[in-house]
């Protein structure tokens, strides 16, 4: 696994030397490469370029998006985007279906996937819900709803604090409540310890694809079609997934290849090995704690969207709920460390890494929130987390093997690895656990 | 060992830009043109906005559509007139041409495929004596077959419906007697008929009493609206076609002069119209068949293709608004003002004995309590209103 990278950079190194008899051989290979690259040009051009009429089939309609509605003084902004396959112009404003005058600015033209913001005067009342439409020139109207006015929020100190507040609450306080957990999970035995690392895995488990889900609605709800929401989703868990992932190995890895596979040489003492800094558990820690912050930047987007949208009733409860909800992220950090002998700051430090960007998540979607951003990070999120998950399941898998060796249970359920109780019914109790504090939320 | 490190490093900083990049430049919004010169304009409460941007505005910015309701407004198309030798009766001659292929701006910035008898929407007032022989040559240049279905009196094989006429230069000749004295509509009578009648194949055909009506400034309004996204919905009201249009360009008429509106209720989709007039009452003629007023009332209501006649008198001069008072038709654009004017010097002595009158073209703009008062407050604002008095009248009065 850990060769994933090596073999490339290998054939990439034959593919220049072994062959490079002459800078004219270099030259064919390169031709060779940009000869179908330039044929797609040509067919593009030829199709749809200036005076080709062949494939003028069909009525291209038109379409634009409002993307946000901000509620301002005694105004009302609308982000509106042209998402159809034509350049459009916007002719009429309407608030619930009424025609106002407004503004639109900088200009009425909105070319492919240009946005315009319409300013439309109009005397909003907070917590009323209202309807933004958008006529084009050809007559369609378009139209977004809003459940509940609320002022729109103008990036100020004031703001900043308060998100900066409401994430140290929802993100870094449970967080590190939840490391606290450390000294109890020290002074298990092989079996809880399994068990509490499963619980990890099933947090974890809960936490990407709630990720994946908020992202979803989110791409349904706020992008346009041609943004491929779903796409963009999967791209970017796939895409997260595999950088974090051979980004890790590279990193815990440098002691040798074939660390994570090679159960002989990677029992108990894989802490200690050749790189002590980021090597075992502490990696996995470290990672673990990437991946929730991730995560948490998602949700902090999502608060601070919800706050921004005035579409939540943003309450202590709310805040609470999300409090308890993220203490379990402690837990997840602190259960791989739980053999280990590791600096309070340390800890400290990788509580932050995965609560404070909670913070910044507040203050992105509070104050410049954008959908497509949402589902990118929502996604990275994710493929984050899945990526953790795989770590601590072949951690897991290890125990596995060294028990095999060791006091020869092996596969029969009361083993300590992958095959044991432990395992599955840690993750049954880590899914749980999240499912009952997210109804809190 | 330190290579392959520095290579997933520099790999998971390549990574970790590219999400920066492509999530930065979705979270900014890119602007590519670069800014004008800020413009104003008011809003319906009167307040002033400056804006960078272009100003979408149906109610203030002048209107660039094809279509003139001002023009429309008064005008009268009596035919080619001749007198038959022999039964001495009165013959008026006309020729409608029908198209369905124009696109017409009947909202400022809105683009639409109208079907037009003679090019507009409506199409023209056609206008007779009652008795008069009515002669019509129909010529359909448009790509669907359309008919002329005239409300009145007339022989079965004049009724525009069960004899389509082919597009691309079909022709059928209509002639029918003028009857009754009233004001009817015409329309084309093709299935879907709904079809052709929002696509605007309608117009108004007023039959005059043989003895004439009392002297006055008559008009014509076509009440209709447009539902430019076939939805089943309406998306524009107007008197006219043009959404706003006498808000911005009032209707100019004289204080103590005997206005009378021949008013057709052509709106499809919602059941009912209805018409409410500010600052005055009118006789109301249903149909305009009988010469006594069945209502002195501000208020008619109208189904579709209902239509009658209404007479009024203004004693005081200023702006007074007449619109729906289904408010959501007038806030999509089916609202005007009347503008009342002192007679001219030479002709005022029949009038000048009101002395409240400069008080009240006065009063208005102070109290503006009426339902209106959010359009008239507009106008209270002095800059932008000043700039928009201008637009406003541009036939120089």
């Amino acid at each position: 696994m850990t060769d994933g990278g090596r073999p490339m950079a290998h054939e990439q190194g034959r593919g220049l030397s072994g062959r490079g008899s002459s800078s004219a051989g270099r030259l064919r290979v390169a031709a060779s490469g940009a000869a179908p690259l330039a044929l797609v040009v040509v067919l593009v051009l030829y199709v749809s370029g200036p005076g080709s009429t062949m494939l003028d089939v069909g009525v291209p309609l038109p379409e634009v998006t409002i993307e946000r509605v901000d509620f301002v003084g005694s105004e009302i902004l609308a982000t509106v985007r042209n998402t159809g396959p034509i350049p459009v112009s916007i002719a009429v404003a309407d608030v619930n279906d009424r025609i106002h005058p407004a503004a639109v600015e900088p200009d009425a033209r909105l070319e492919r996937y240009e946005t315009a913001v319409v300013r439309i005067p109009f005397d909003w009342n907070v917590a009323e819900p209202y309807t933004i439409g958008i006529t084009t020139d050809d007559g369609t109207r378009f139209e977004r709803e809003v459940e509940s006015a609320a002022p729109a929020l103008r990036p100020s100190g004031e703001m900043a604090a308060f998100f900066a507040v409401i994430g140290t609450y929802v993100g870094v306080i449970p967080v590190l409540i939840g490391l606290l957990w450390l000294p109890f999970m020290r002074r298990m035995g092989r079996q809880v310890y399994v068990f509490f690392l499963a619980v990890t895995v099933g947090l974890l488990f809960f936490l990407a694809l709630d990720s994946v889900e908020e992202a979803v609605d989110v791409s349904q709800e706020n992008l346009a079609g041609s943004f491929n929401g779903l796409m963009l989703l999967a791209t970017s868990v796939v895409v997260s997934f595999l950088g974090l992932f051979y980004a890790g190995e590279r990193l815990s890895g440098s002691r040798g290849p074939g660390n994570g596979d090679r159960a002989e040489g990677g029992d108990g003492r894989t802490g200690n090995a050749a790189s002590p800094r980021l090597a075992g558990p502490m990696a996995i820690a470290l990672m673990i704690s990437i991946g929730i912050g991730l995560h948490n930047f998602g949700e902090g987007l999502a608060i601070g969207a919800a706050v921004g949208l005035g579409s939540v009733a943003f309450g202590s409860f709310l805040i609470v709920g999300f409090a308890i909800h993220n203490v379990t992220e402690g837990v997840a950090i602190a259960a791989p460390l739980s053999r280990e002998r590791v600096a309070v700051w340390k800890l400290a430090g990788l509580g932050v890494l995965a609560g404070a960007p909670a913070i910044f998540g507040g203050w992105v979607g509070g104050f410049a929130y954008s959908p497509i951003a949402s589902v990118v990070f929502l996604g990275v999120g994710a493929g984050a987390i899945f990526q953790v998950m795989v770590v601590l399941v072949r951690w897991i898998g290890r125990g596995d093997s060294s028990a095999n060796r060791g006091n020869a249970r092996g596969a029969s359920g009361g083993g300590s690895g992958l095959s044991g109780a432990p395992f599955a019914a840690g993750i049954v109790a880590g899914m749980l656990i999240m499912y009952v504090t997210s109804i809190l939320v | 060992m330190e290579t392959g490190r520095l290579r997933a490093v520099i790999l998971a900083l390549a990574a970790a830009s590219a999400i920066a990049v492509l999530s930065a430049s979705a979270i900014s919004d890119v602007y590519t043109e670069a800014q004008r010169p800020p413009q104003t304009f008011v809003t319906h409460t009167g307040a002033v906005i400056t804006t960078t941007g272009e100003v979408l505005d149906p109610v203030y910015q002048v209107s660039e559509v094809e279509f003139d309701p001002d023009e429309y407004l008064r005008n009268f198309e009596y035919g080619r007139v001749s007198v038959d030798g022999e039964t001495g009766q009165t013959v008026r001659e006309y020729v409608i041409v029908a198209e369905d292929d124009l696109v017409q701006e009947i909202a400022p910035g809105v683009f639409y495929n109208v079907w037009t008898f003679n090019g507009t929407v409506p199409g023209p007032t056609i206008r007779a004596t009652e008795g008069d022989l009515v002669r019509i040559t129909f010529i359909n240049n448009g790509t669907k077959p359309h008919t002329m279905h005239f409300h009145g009196i007339h022989p079965a094989i004049m009724d525009g419906v069960f004899e389509p006429v082919g597009g691309g230069g079909g022709q059928f000749t209509y002639e029918f007697e003028a009857g009754p004295v009233g004001v009817h509509p015409y329309h084309c009578h093709i299935m879907p008929l709904e079809e052709h009648i929002i696509h605007g194949l309608y117009g108004v055909f007023i039959v005059d009493p043989k003895e004439g009506r009392a002297p006055a400034d008559e008009m014509v309004m076509v009440l209709n609206g447009f539902d430019t996204d076939f939805d089943a919905e309406n998306n524009f009201y107007a008197a006219n076609t043009v959404p706003f249009y006498y808000q911005h360009h009032p209707i100019q008429i004289e204080r103590g002069q005997l206005v009378r509106v021949y008013v057709v209720n052509m709106v499809e989709f919602d059941p009912i119209n209805n018409l409410h007039l500010h600052g005055n009452l009118f006789y109301y003629y249903p149909t305009g068949t009988d010469r006594v007023a069945s209502f002195y009332t501000d208020m008619i209501t109208m189904s579709q293709t209902e239509r009658g006649i209404m007479e009024f008198t203004y004693e005081h001069t200023g702006k007074f608004l007449f619109h729906a008072h289904k408010v959501e038709f007038s806030e999509k654009g089916w609202v005007g003002v009347f503008l009342v004017k002192d007679p001219g010097p030479g002709d005022d002595g029949e009038y000048s004995g009101d002395d409240g009158s400069g008080d009240d073209s006065d009063g208005y703009a102070a109290t503006g309590g009426s339902s209106g008062a959010a359009w008239e407050q507009a106008r209270d604002v002095t800059g932008p209103a000043a700039a928009y008095d201008g637009r406003g009248a541009p036939d120089g009065a």
